[in-house]
């Protein structure tokens, strides 16, 4: 078994704010709904929806000064909505999972082991 | 076979015994260990030990099972002396020989596996075609760089990524369930029909590549042949039949430096038993009523090789067979070539109409058609014009000087 991360990918064009909570909830249980399923099927390591892309702060102590500033450090369009880490056999059984992911939560989904060593 | 007395071709035929029986020799070796390097590796060694001992003993029997065997024996070695060996054993045990046939029932050739793993869709296309011909065409990264006018360490870097990958990603060596399978088997068809178009008007090579066609004719066959047990696969076949049919006209493609189209071709030169071969692929697969693109394609190829020359082609089946291609995978290629057949049926004025509808003006075939279809017209100013921006267009100098010729013949 391996341990795949299904990073669910938002590229600015989803606009959450505009949506009701109603409009929202439908979403919101796909997701539950896969959510079982990865559990039931013993593939769930662990998942978490992020907050939105505005609440980052971004922490640079490389130089061993602490450099704190708001947001993302890169300029990229894309950003980490959430993601869920899993066991899976092989690719196709993680691809599998990230397919029903990604329409559950109506967004693209990354997939890529971690490292094994 | 008995002990083969050597000649000086012996390196010849083990270097085709070698190609031949690649795809099968490696990829059982893949199965066995459940690694491609180790498996590559340890064949490379039987290979050397092969050249030193042939010469000296004539061919084994059966130099395939040698080099398995001797494959074997070394990539077990290499592990028992190997440092990491635990972590290698580790590995070997994640495919442990014996493991048994696919649970969804078909038991499936080694090939078949490497081939799905190879043309992964989690790896790139470039990187497919080359893992492809590398591990199934057993050809080399020279090779292959030459035949796609690529550099070695472009070609190098490209095989070794994919192999990275489809270790760190644990992309499965096996063949996908059956409810998969046949939109899988696009992504390897599609693998196999662009290494056949390379072969067939290569972007940038001055003609063409035989040896792509042949490459992509047999490794075609190999897919059929191990995809039998999982049923019928009638694109397989279109395909097969689509590469046979444009194959067959090769001898008559080519004069001089320049390419001979089809209206123009000595149809003499045809190769028969492939156009008879391709017929009845086409006449079989079509008769399981599942047509898809390629079945389609090699249809209206078995229209234009039927005629005994171009002026008894039935034009009027080959546009509804465009028309069916239309709604199997519409494009404003498939469009242009239907306007081509339009042309000969309704006439060039109508068929321009739908040429200039097309938004293709980098395709250098957008052009050479128009210049065509304005020369029937008498339009000769335009299709002087046409012809230059389709030679401009073109990568093929065999292309590029048929159309210098038919520019040179128009009048006016």
């Amino acid at each position: 078994m391996t341990q795949y991360l299904l990073a669910v990918s938002h590229d600015g064009t989803e606009n959450f704010d505009a949506l009701t909570p109603e409009e929202m909830q439908p979403m919101f249980d796909a997701v539950d709904k896969f959510n079982n399923e990865v559990r039931e099927a013993g593939k769930w390591v662990f998942a978490g929806g992020l907050a939105p892309i505005e609440a980052t702060t971004t922490v640079d102590n490389r130089s061993g000064q602490r450099i704190v500033t708001d947001g993302p450090f890169s300029e990229s369009k894309e950003y980490l909505g959430g993601f869920w880490i899993i066991e899976a056999a092989d690719l196709d059984e993680a691809l599998d999972w990230a397919q029903r992911g990604s329409l559950a939560c109506g967004a693209r989904v990354e997939v890529r082991p971690f490292d094994a060593a | 076979m008995t002990d083969t007395p050597l000649g000086p071709e012996l390196s010849l035929q083990v270097s085709e015994i070698f190609r031949a029986e690649h795809g099968r020799i490696i990829s059982g070796l893949i199965r066995r260990f459940g690694d491609i390097d180790i498996a590559e590796e340890a064949l490379g060694e039987a290979l050397v030990v092969a050249l030193a001992k042939w010469p000296a003993d004539g061919l084994p029997p059966n130099p395939a099972g040698w080099l398995t065997t001797t494959a074997t024996n070394k990539a077990l070695d290499r592990l028992r002396r190997s440092k990491v060996r635990d972590e290698k054993y580790a590995e070997v045990a994640m495919i442990p020989p014996d493991e048994p046939p696919e649970p969804t029932g078909p038991v499936v050739d080694d090939r078949l596996r490497l081939i799905f793993t190879c043309c992964h869709p989690a790896l790139a296309e470039e990187a497919r075609v080359a893992l492809t011909l590398r591990l199934l065409g057993g050809l080399t990264v020279t090779e292959i760089a030459s035949a796609f006018l690529s550099s070695e360490a472009a070609i190098g870097q490209r095989i070794t990524r994919a192999k990275a990958k489809i270790k760190q990603a644990r992309i499965p060596y096996r063949v996908p369930d059956h409810a998969d399978v046949a939109a899988r088997l696009d992504t390897v068809l599609a693998v196999l029909y662009l290494v056949f178009n390379e072969g067939y008007l290569s972007s940038s090579a001055p003609g063409l590549r035989e040896d792509l066609c042949e490459e992509a004719i047999r490794l075609t066959r190999q897919v059929r042949a191990v995809a039998g047990p999982l049923g019928p696969q009638p694109e397989v076949d279109g395909l097969l039949a689509l590469m046979l049919l444009l194959d067959a006209r090769r001898p008559a493609r080519v004069a001089g430096e320049s390419l001979v189209m089809l209206p123009d071709q000595d149809r003499s030169l045809w190769d028969a038993a492939m156009i008879d071969e391709g017929h009845a692929l086409v006449r079989a697969c079509l008769a399981l009523n599942r047509p898809g693109p390629y079945q389609v394609q090699a249809a209206i190829n078995a229209v234009h090789t039927d005629a005994l020359d171009a002026s008894m082609t039935d034009w009027s089946q080959i546009v509804q067979l465009y028309d069916q291609l239309m709604v199997l995978t519409p494009s404003p290629v498939v469009a242009l070539n239907r306007a081509v057949a339009v042309a000969e049926l309704d006439g060039p004025q109508v068929a321009l109409a739908l040429v200039d509808a097309l938004d293709l003006t980098s395709y250098h075939s957008w052009h050479a058609t128009r210049a065509d279809l304005l020369r029937r017209l008498g339009r000769y100013d335009e299709s002087r014009a046409a012809y230059a921006a389709a030679i401009a267009a073109t990568d093929n100098a065999a292309e590029a000087a048929w159309l210098t010729t038919r520019m040179a013949e128009l009048r006016g």
